[in-house]
């Protein structure tokens, strides 16, 4: 019920937001058009229409997976979309499951010497990734890993080496945040009552902070590690075109530079319905990991 | 061999000593209680056996051995397989002490196969026949459950069963009651005290109910101000208390009989000092009657079987 809402505020908003950027028409119609070419694209595109009469056409067969042509490319946008999918999902999975690969260890490592220098070292790393700017980022490793080592391609989504770099750079954005809930859901459960239970039943460490402490404090790490891939999706436009992946954000950036509104909105909206989805399988597979929240 | 042997115990937190002194030994199949106020050291005592202090504690003790092995040079490793083995604990808070993410059954029965081996189905037969033992109804119901569905009296009943999974020689309890309503604190102390005289524990009960020291102890050890003041069978103590501070204890008991209806209880003028860097000697010597200047210099526990650590006892 709540993710239906969420949708629909979202539809709102891309509708309303695209509108809001300029006479559509106009730009459509390029600079050197004449006032009759600019009514001719409005009537031809329907955007002489009443705004609420547009707004629900379009609702309306958005529901039924129908986002319209594209202005520029000549295609359907539902095609663009499904075309490009696959880049951008590799690209945050990839990036997800390198963040969660480095954050997790370092943040029970973090919590396991808790005020030792390993603790400040662990922090330290964590704030540089929250310091350092994404597209910046993925420039140094291009110049580093791709120019003078040559490890890995620079640009083009051929092969699987084409996500190691844009996957790190996504995946070091994820990091700090990841890196410190570890870290304090950590401390946390190693504080509580039930660990000192664990100790006095003479339980393995590995047991100890592995099956009952980590199990607690996964919790907190498995919501923003939804909402961290939501953005990573929604947040590749910059890191598809710094590396050239034509991906959903590639895609996104284009036809805002062009003013190509059915595939912004459609974009925006299939990229909520993600969020949102990711959201509801956080919940769900906190359900799982702790039974409180089983209804 | 005694089965638990503690002498000269310190505990100190940074600046505050915890524990200055404490001298206990429980015999196999005896119940020792440990009473005293809050922050008097004993669940810090029971703490320090058990290995499980918090970060930054400093412990140093002259002996510290169970069954005669010696306790104080184990690490973790070592300590952790005696632990749940043949020492158990059971704590104050049954809200808390149960990991709220497994199942009764799961966490009754790892403590099981981590000692003595065995197959999950084995040690899964033994948490619901113990469960039964306990006084749980539909053990077999309650295994699948977990903690959060059963309440604080089943919860302090699911630890009791989880400490006995391995037949402990001893079970320590740090006021196994205090956080559960009266009805079910008699309860659970009827319990443990038929536990303890059926498997023939040795039982560290610490608490601060005179009642129950009473009712299931044979023999006590009064502690104060981080120092266990005095030590005598429970018939003796009661009968026949040493040290200035018990006496002013027993003063405060409720006994039916004993006074005239009306009249107040006894009182114990005074405060607890506070154990900073450097405090020596009694720590009732405030708010002691017959303090002298003798008692502001370390004491020793006097006597043989009855001890007391009061230089009129000398």
């Amino acid at each position: 019920m709540l993710a239906l809402l969420v949708s629909l505020t979202v539809l709102t908003l891309a509708f309303t937001l695209t509108r809001l950027s300029g006479d559509l028409a106009i730009s459509i119609a390029g600079p050197a058009a004449t006032q009759e070419d600019v009514e001719m694209v409005r009537r031809a595109y329907g955007l002489d229409r009443p705004l609420l009469q547009q707004f629900f056409s379009w609702v309306g067969r958005a529901a039924v997976g129908d986002f319209g042509e594209s202005f520029f490319f000549r295609a359907r946008v539902s095609d663009l979309i499904l075309e490009r999918m696959p880049v951008t999902l590799t690209l945050g999975l990839v990036g997800l499951c390198i963040a969660l690969v480095v954050s997790i260890p370092m943040g029970i490592l973090a919590a396991v010497r808790e005020n030792t220098w390993v603790d400040r070292l662990v922090q330290l790393v964590a704030m540089l990734g929250q310091a350092m700017p994404g597209f910046w980022l993925g420039l140094i490793m291009m110049i580093f890993f791709g120019l003078q080592l040559g490890w890995l391609p620079v640009s083009g989504t051929g092969s699987w080496e084409h996500y190691v770099m844009p996957g790190m750079v996504l995946a070091f954005s994820a990091i700090p945040a990841l890196t410190r809930l570890t870290r304090s859901g950590m401390i946390q459960a190693l504080g509580s009552d039930y660990i000192r239970t664990a100790r006095a039943k003479g339980l393995s460490r590995f047991s100890i902070l592995f099956k009952h402490a980590l199990r607690n404090a996964a919790l907190p790490v498995v919501s923003i590690a939804s909402v961290q891939l939501g953005f990573m999706l929604g947040g590749s436009i910059v890191i598809e075109s710094v590396f050239a992946l034509h991906g959903v954000g590639f895609l996104a950036w284009e036809s805002i530079t062009k003013n190509d509104f059915p595939v912004v909105q459609a974009v925006v909206l299939v990229l909520a319905c993600i969020y949102i989805a990711l959201t509801l399988a956080a919940d769900m597979l906190n359900a799982l990991l702790d039974p409180r929240l089983r209804g | 061999m005694s089965l638990l042997e503690v002498r000269d115990l310190h505990v100190r937190f940074g600046q505050t000593a915890a524990v200055r002194g404490a001298d206990i030994v429980v015999e196999r199949g005896e119940t020792h209680c440990i009473v005293g106020e809050s922050g008097c050291g004993k669940s810090v005592t029971s703490l320090a056996v058990m290995g499980l202090l918090a970060k930054g504690a400093e412990r140093r003790a002259a002996r510290m051995a169970f069954d005669g092995i010696d306790l104080l040079p184990m690490n973790e490793r070592a300590l952790s397989r005696l632990r749940g083995d043949r020492i158990a604990m059971i704590f104050q808070e049954p809200m808390t002490s149960l990991n709220p993410a497994y199942t009764v059954g799961s966490q009754m029965a790892e403590v099981r196969t981590r000692h003595k081996g065995g197959t999950r189905r084995a040690a899964l037969d033994r948490a619901e026949e113990l469960l039964g033992r306990v006084g749980i109804t539909a053990p077999g119901l309650r295994l699948g459950q977990f903690p959060h569905q059963l309440s604080g009296g089943l919860r302090q009943r699911v630890m009791i069963a989880m400490a006995l999974m391995n037949d402990p020689e001893l079970l320590i309890a740090d006021e196994p009651t205090t956080a559960l309503d009266v009805t079910i604190q008699a309860q659970i102390l009827r319990l443990l005290a038929q536990l303890q005289a059926e498997l023939g524990l040795g039982l560290m009960l610490i608490t601060h109910d005179l009642g129950v020291v009473a009712r299931v102890a044979t023999r006590v050890s009064v502690m104060y101000a981080g120092q266990v003041v005095e030590t005598a069978t429970t018939a003796e103590l009661f009968a026949n208390p040493r040290h200035p501070y018990t006496r002013g204890l027993l003063d405060c008991l409720p006994v039916p009989g004993k006074l005239p209806p009306g009249s107040q209880l006894g009182t114990i003028p005074g405060m607890v000092p506070k154990l900073t860097e450097g405090f020596r000697g009694c720590g009732f010597r405030s708010r002691c009657a017959y303090a002298q200047p003798a008692c502001e210099a370390d004491i020793p526990l006097y006597g043989t079987t009855h001890l007391s650590r009061c230089v009129l006892s000398a």
